[in-house]
C-alpha cells in the first residue's frame, strides 16, 4: 500500500516536471499522434492497390492493425521509455535508482513516463473501436472478454519485448538500436495478417517469438474465422498465456541483467 | 553495523590490440577488503583515483554485485535485500543527484517522504533540523537545476537523511565545493556524527575532511586495504613527526644540537630553523632552545597528512 503511494508520487513528479516545459510538451503531444495515424494510413493505402491482403478484407486487416496499435500505444506509453536504460547504464546514473527502497524497473518507468504519448493511446483505442464497428462480430461473453484483454495482452507482450531488448544494455553498453528491430519491428510485423509473410520469417517472428498472438490470432478468434495456416480456431484465446510467458522471460532477463550492472567510475 | 569479509569485485576490460583483435583482461577493482565498522563510528575511506573506493561503497549499498566475498550492512545482504537496506541507509554520491532536476527542492523532499514511507511528523522534524543547520530556506523553492553546486549538495545531504538512516554513505561529498560550502558540509557532518546515532562512511580526496571528521581512517590502494586505524597510528607507522619552527633573534650557533630532535631546515641566514621532534616533547624542546638562543617567535606544526598519504600511494 505504502509502496503504491510511493509509485504514484513518482508518476506525479514526472507529470509536474514535464509541465515545467509547457510549450514543448504540447508540440510533442500532437506530434506523437502523427505516428499512430501513419500506421493506420499505411494499411488503408495498401488496400487501394488490392482489395484483399493475405486472404483478408480491409475491415479484418484493420482489426488486426488496430489491436496491435492499441496494445503498442499502451506498451510504448507505460514501458517504452525503458529503452532509456542504456543512457542510464552508460552514465552510471542507475546508481541513484538502486539506492532507493523501490523496484528499479517501476522507478525507471515512472521517472520517465512520457506524457506526450498519451494521445497516441487514445487514438489507438479509437481506431480499435471503429474497426470493431466495421466487422460483423458474433458477440459471445468469451469474445467480449477477449477483446477487453487483447490490447492489455498486447501491451504486456510488447512491453516484455521492450524490457528484454533494453536489458541488452546491461551486457552490451553500446547496444544502440538493436532492440528496436524487435520492438518497432515487432509492432510492424503484427500490424498485418501474418499470412502475407514468407514461411521462414513468419515461423520465427509469429511463433518462435510469439508475435502472432498480439493481434492475428485474437482477431481470428473474434471473427470466428479458421486460421488459413492451420492452428485450431480459438487459438487466440491463448493470448493471455503467451503474454504471461513473455512477462516471465522479461522479468528473468531484467533480474539477471541488473546483477551484471557495472556502474561507472566516479 | 558494517562487516565485510574478503569483499572482491572484478571487472573485465577489453583492450584494443590492433584492428580486430581485442584482449580480455580482468581487473580487480576491489581485492579482498575485510572491514568491521561499529555503530556510530565515523570512518574515512580514502585512496587514489581508481583505488576501489566507490566500488566498495556501491557494493555496500547494493548497487553492484560482489564477485566474491561477503558483505553485511545493518545485518542485511546488500544486493538480495537491496530495498530493505535502502530504508536503513542514506547515500550521497557527490557526482550523482538524488533530487528531481526540474522540480523545486522542497518537492523532492516531499517525494522522498512517500518513497521512504516516513511518517509526516518525523519527516517534518528532520527537515526542520536540516533547514536550520544547512540554511536551506533561501532556495527551497528553486528548481534543482538552478541551484549552485554548494546549494545542491546541501539539498542532497538533507535528502539522504530525511528517512533517519542508521548508516550514511558519502561518496566525495565536498568535491568541487568552495571553501565556505565545504565548511558548512563539514560542520554539519561533524554535528551529525557527534550525536552518535548515525554511522558515517565517507570517501574523499580532501584530507581536511578526514582530519576534521574521522577518527578512523581506512586507506585503500589497488583494491587492497593498506591502512586501517587512527590518523595518529598512520603517522606513527610512517614516521611522520611534529616539528618546531622558530624565528631567532640571532643566528643559530654552528654545531647546535637539540637532544631528541633533528634539525631539518635552516632559512634566513640561520634566523629561522625547523626541528623535527623525534622523542622529545614540544615543551622540553622549546625550553632547551630558549636556553641556547633568544627566540622571537615559534610554532609547533602538526605533521601533514597529505604527505603521509602521498607516500602511502606511491609505495
Amino acid at each position: 500500500m505504502g509502496e503504491l503511494r510511493a509509485y504514484a508520487a513518482l508518476a506525479g513528479a514526472q507529470a509536474r516536471s514535464v509541465l515545467a516545459y509547457r510549450a514543448s510538451f504540447v508540440v510533442e503531444l500532437l506530434g506523437n499522434v502523427g505516428a499512430t495515424v501513419f500506421d493506420v494510413l499505411t494499411v488503408l493505402a495498401l488496400f487501394r492497390a488490392t482489395d484483399r491482403i493475405g486472404g483478408f478484407a480491409l475491415p479484418e486487416a484493420l482489426l488486426m492493425t488496430s489491436i496491435t496499435s492499441a496494445g503498442f500505444a499502451l506498451a510504448d506509453f507505460l514501458i517504452g521509455n525503458v529503452d532509456r536504460l542504456k543512457t542510464y547504464v552508460r552514465a552510471g546514473t542507475l546508481d541513484a535508482v538502486l539506492v532507493r527502497p523501490l523496484g528499479a524497473l517501476p522507478q525507471l518507468l515512472l521517472m520517465d513516463l512520457p506524457m506526450r504519448k498519451l494521445l497516441r493511446v487514445v487514438f489507438g483505442f479509437g481506431v480499435l473501436a471503429v474497426a470493431l464497428g466495421l466487422n460483423d462480430i458474433d458477440w459471445t461473453p468469451a469474445r467480449v472478454l477477449l477483446i477487453t484483454l487483447s490490447p492489455l495482452c498486447g501491451m504486456v507482450f510488447l512491453g516484455s519485448i521492450f524490457v528484454i531488448s533494453a536489458s541488452l544494455a546491461f551486457w552490451w553498453v553500446d547496444s544502440g538500436e538493436v532492440g528496436s528491430a524487435f520492438t518497432y519491428g515487432g509492432r510492424d510485423f503484427a500490424s498485418y495478417p501474418i499470412t502475407v509473410y514468407g514461411p521462414v520469417f513468419r515461423g520465427l517472428f509469429a511463433y518462435a517469438l510469439g508475435f502472432a498472438f498480439v493481434s492475428y490470432q485474437p482477431a481470428l478468434a473474434l471473427l470466428g474465422r479458421a486460421d488459413p495456416l492451420g492452428l485450431p480456431s480459438g487459438a487466440g484465446f491463448a493470448a493471455p498465456l503467451v503474454a504471461l510467458a513473455a512477462a516471465a522471460v522479461a522479468t528473468g532477463v531484467w533480474r539477471t541483467g541488473i546483477r551484471h550492472y557495472r556502474s561507472t567510475g566516479s | 553495523m558494517i562487516r565485510t569479509d574478503n569483499l572482491t569485485r572484478n571487472f573485465t576490460v577489453r583492450i584494443k590490440r590492433g584492428r580486430f583483435r581485442r584482449e580480455k583482461r580482468t581487473v580487480e577493482a576491489v581485492a579482498g577488503v575485510s572491514l568491521d565498522i561499529g555503530a556510530g563510528e565515523m570512518v574515512g575511506y580514502i585512496g587514489p583515483n581508481g583505488a576501489g573506493k566507490s566500488t566498495t561503497l556501491k557494493m555496500l549499498t547494493g548497487v553492484l554485485t560482489p564477485s566474491s566475498g561477503e558483505a553485511r550492512v545493518c545485518g542485511l545482504r546488500p544486493v538480495p535485500e537491496r530495498t530493505k537496506l535502502a530504508l536503513r541507509i542514506g547515500v550521497v554520491f557527490g557526482q550523482r543527484s538524488q533530487l528531481w532536476w526540474d522540480l523545486p527542492l522542497h518537492e523532492s523532499f516531499a517525494l522522498l517522504r512517500h518513497i521512504y514511507r516516513v511518517p509526516a511528523g518525523e519527516h517534518a522534524a528532520r527537515l526542520r533540523r536540516c533547514r536550520e543547520l544547512l540554511d536551506l530556506d533561501d532556495f527551497l523553492d528553486t528548481p534543482v537545476r538552478q541551484l549552485s553546486l554548494g546549494q545542491r549538495m546541501r539539498g542532497e545531504l538533507t535528502a539522504a537523511l530525511l528517512h533517519g538512516p542508521r548508516v550514511l554513505f558519502l561518496d566525495e561529498p565536498t568535491i568541487g565545493l568552495d571553501v565556505v560550502s565545504k565548511q558548512a558540509v563539514r560542520s554539519f557532518l561533524a554535528e551529525l556524527g557527534a550525536s552518535g546515532d548515525v554511522t558515517l562512511v565517507l570517501t574523499t580526496h580532501d584530507l581536511a575532511d578526514i582530519e576534521r571528521l574521522c577518527e578512523r581512517l581506512v586507506v585503500i590502494d589497488h583494491g587492497r586495504v593498506v591502512h586501517d586505524g587512527t590518523i595518529e597510528a598512520l603517522h606513527a607507522r610512517y614516521g611522520s613527526r611534529r616539528s618546531l619552527v622558530a624565528d631567532l633573534s640571532s643566528p643559530l650557533p654552528e654545531g647546535f644540537e637539540l637532544p631528541g630532535a633533528t634539525l631539518v631546515g635552516v632559512e634566513a641566514d640561520r634566523h629561522r630553523v625547523t626541528f623535527a621532534l623525534d622523542g622529545v616533547t614540544a615543551g622540553a624542546a622549546v625550553a632547551q632552545l630558549v636556553a641556547a638562543v633568544p627566540i622571537r617567535d615559534l610554532s609547533v606544526v602538526e605533521p601533514d597528512i597529505e604527505d603521509v598519504v602521498a607516500r602511502l600511494y606511491t609505495t
